[in-house]
């Protein structure tokens, strides 16, 4: 029966990407019928955008030291010490800033909206809403999707600049590189493309973020076990979504500012 | 007022609803009683809207909801209020939140004429003075209470109660079917619920379906059913496992 069993997952597969598209579909069309809580989109922003400052900030700086300290280690073997900050400063404007800054957001905002939006399924909370004429999409998912949209490109700047500064720290105080040297070969070489590149990147990882969470918390099913399952996809669905769009985005961006 | 025409629905290979059809009139009140897991919620959830049938149609106010997407159905469920098995109530919001959730959200009115209709909904529930609670903070019964406080704070035309006394002690039981009697009375809703609590129904009904694999097998003023010989309608009522050799 595996033949049988591939057909059933390929099918699940393409029904939940349809209806995960649907989801931000709607998202976006609420517009049109319900103008956003300002109250709801300032209690998500504050959640989201405040309280991940801490995660985003440790990754940044862990991961700026040890690609710095890396990248030393090779370019030191060529005499290019000097141009670690460059990698650094490249490496984490439109890749590792977004990327780590997004799954860091996908375990701690998306775990926490999918088991939130799940509990609210499996104790009728949701077909209460409903019955009280709201609809869950323009109450739950817009203030989400909206604090998402806002707080990841500011997360993932802060993220890429404390990184930066960490790895200069590194490279100057403990490897040795002159800071002066170290400075004019980062700014040489980092285009403002770099940058927006990263910032494009996290824009659409937000989206990815607040619309899966969104999905699986509101097709939860079964009680205490169905919000666990929930979440641990939701996890796991948004990370593999930003790492396979993340190469797709690099290639797309890349045609775009250099070609 | 609500039409249900040859409704079915099936949840994977399981037939829960077989092809049910009832009318309720504006004003009545309304009991569906039935065994547990036969359907009596599901049902309850399909006039409102919350679940489509797989065939069949719901006609509400001669409109049909079967048809309508979930932004069309928002217009019409502005009629209904529905108290659930559990309460719902939003854990993160206060029991004033809870229940001056639409008026908030509609901003038709002034906060001063909010607080007035929540203070009116909470005495009405007889639980006044309790708005800057959370709902963790309140027992079964009074969850309830701020439950149907909610559901009637805008004042619908239809109140859907499921399973009101499920979970109660006896005299909490009492209280609420009083309460769902004085909402029918007072604010001359249609009230319909679902219980399998023949004491209940006997308090909040004018009259009975009852849902008996997946159809409506009977139907009658309530003391006409609550008295009825028939062997399903009397062993159900008089809660008899087994079918007795008297009978």
């Amino acid at each position: 029966m595996p033949v049988q069993l591939i057909h059933q997952r390929f099918r699940s597969f393409i029904t939940q990407l349809g209806e995960i598209s649907q989801l931000l579909m709607e998202s976006i069309g609420s517009f049109r019928h319900q103008r956003p809580s300002w109250k709801d989109f300032l209690y998500q922003l504050q959640f989201i955008g405040v309280k991940s400052q801490s995660v985003v900030i440790t990754t940044g700086a862990a991961t700026g030291m040890v690609l710095c300290a890396q990248t030393f280690l090779q370019f030191h073997k060529v005499k290019m010490d000097t141009a670690t900050g460059a990698v650094v400063s490249i490496g984490m404007s439109s890749e590792l800033g977004p990327v780590l800054a997004a799954l860091m957001l996908t375990g701690r905002v998306g775990a926490s909206m999918t088991a939130e939006l799940g509990t609210m399924k499996v104790t009728e909370q949701i077909d209460a809403l409903r019955t009280l004429a709201a609809h869950p999409v323009d109450t739950l998912v817009v203030p989400r999707f909206l604090a998402l949209l806002a707080s990841a490109p500011l997360l993932t700047a802060e993220s890429v600049v404390v990184g930066i500064v960490s790895s200069w720290w590194v490279g100057v105080n403990l490897l040795g590189i002159d800071s002066a040297y170290y400075l004019v070969n980062m700014t040489r070489y980092t285009d403002p493309p770099d940058v927006l590149t990263g910032l494009i990147k996290s824009l659409v990882f937000g989206a990815i973020i607040a619309v899966v969470s969104c999905y699986k918390g509101l097709t939860c099913q079964g009680g205490a076990e169905g919000v666990g399952k929930a979440t641990t996809e939701a996890v796991v669905v948004a990370s593999i979504s930003i790492l396979i769009i993340n190469f797709f985005l690099t290639l797309f961006l890349s045609r775009l500012f250099y070609s | 007022m609500i039409e249900v025409r040859d409704v079915t629905k099936s949840f994977g290979t399981q037939q829960v609803l077989r092809g049910v059809s009832l009318d309720i009139r504006r004003g009545e009140a309304v009991v569906i009683i039935g065994r547990s897991g036969g359907g009596k919620s599901i049902l309850l959830k399909h006039l409102i809207g919350l679940l489509q049938p797989d065939s069949g149609v719901v006609r509400v106010d001669g409109e049909d909801i079967t048809a309508m997407n979930e932004r069309s159905l928002l217009r019409v469920r502005r009629k209904y209020g529905m108290l659930f098995q559990m309460a719902a109530l939003f854990d993160s919001l206060t029991v004033d939140e809870n229940v001056g959730f639409v008026l908030r959200r509609q901003g038709l009115e002034s906060e001063t004429e909010i607080r007035r209709r929540i203070d009116e909904a909470l005495d009405m529930v007889e639980l006044p003075g309790i708005g800057n609670k959370m709902p963790s903070e309140l027992s079964g019964g009074m969850r309830k209470r701020v439950g149907l406080a909610r559901a009637i704070v805008y004042r619908p035309e239809i109140v859907l109660y499921d399973e009101p006394t499920t979970g109660l002690d006896p005299i909490a039981a009492d209280n609420i079917d009083r309460l769902i009697r004085r909402v029918w009375e007072t604010l001359h809703v249609t009230s319909i619920a679902v219980t399998h609590d023949m004491k209940s129904a006997r308090t909040i009904s004018n009259r009975i379906l009852m849902l008996h694999e997946g159809q409506i097998y009977s139907e009658g003023p309530t003391s006409e059913i609550l008295e009825s010989r028939d062997p399903v309608i009397y062993r159900f009522v008089n809660g008899i496992s087994t079918p007795q050799k008297s009978e």
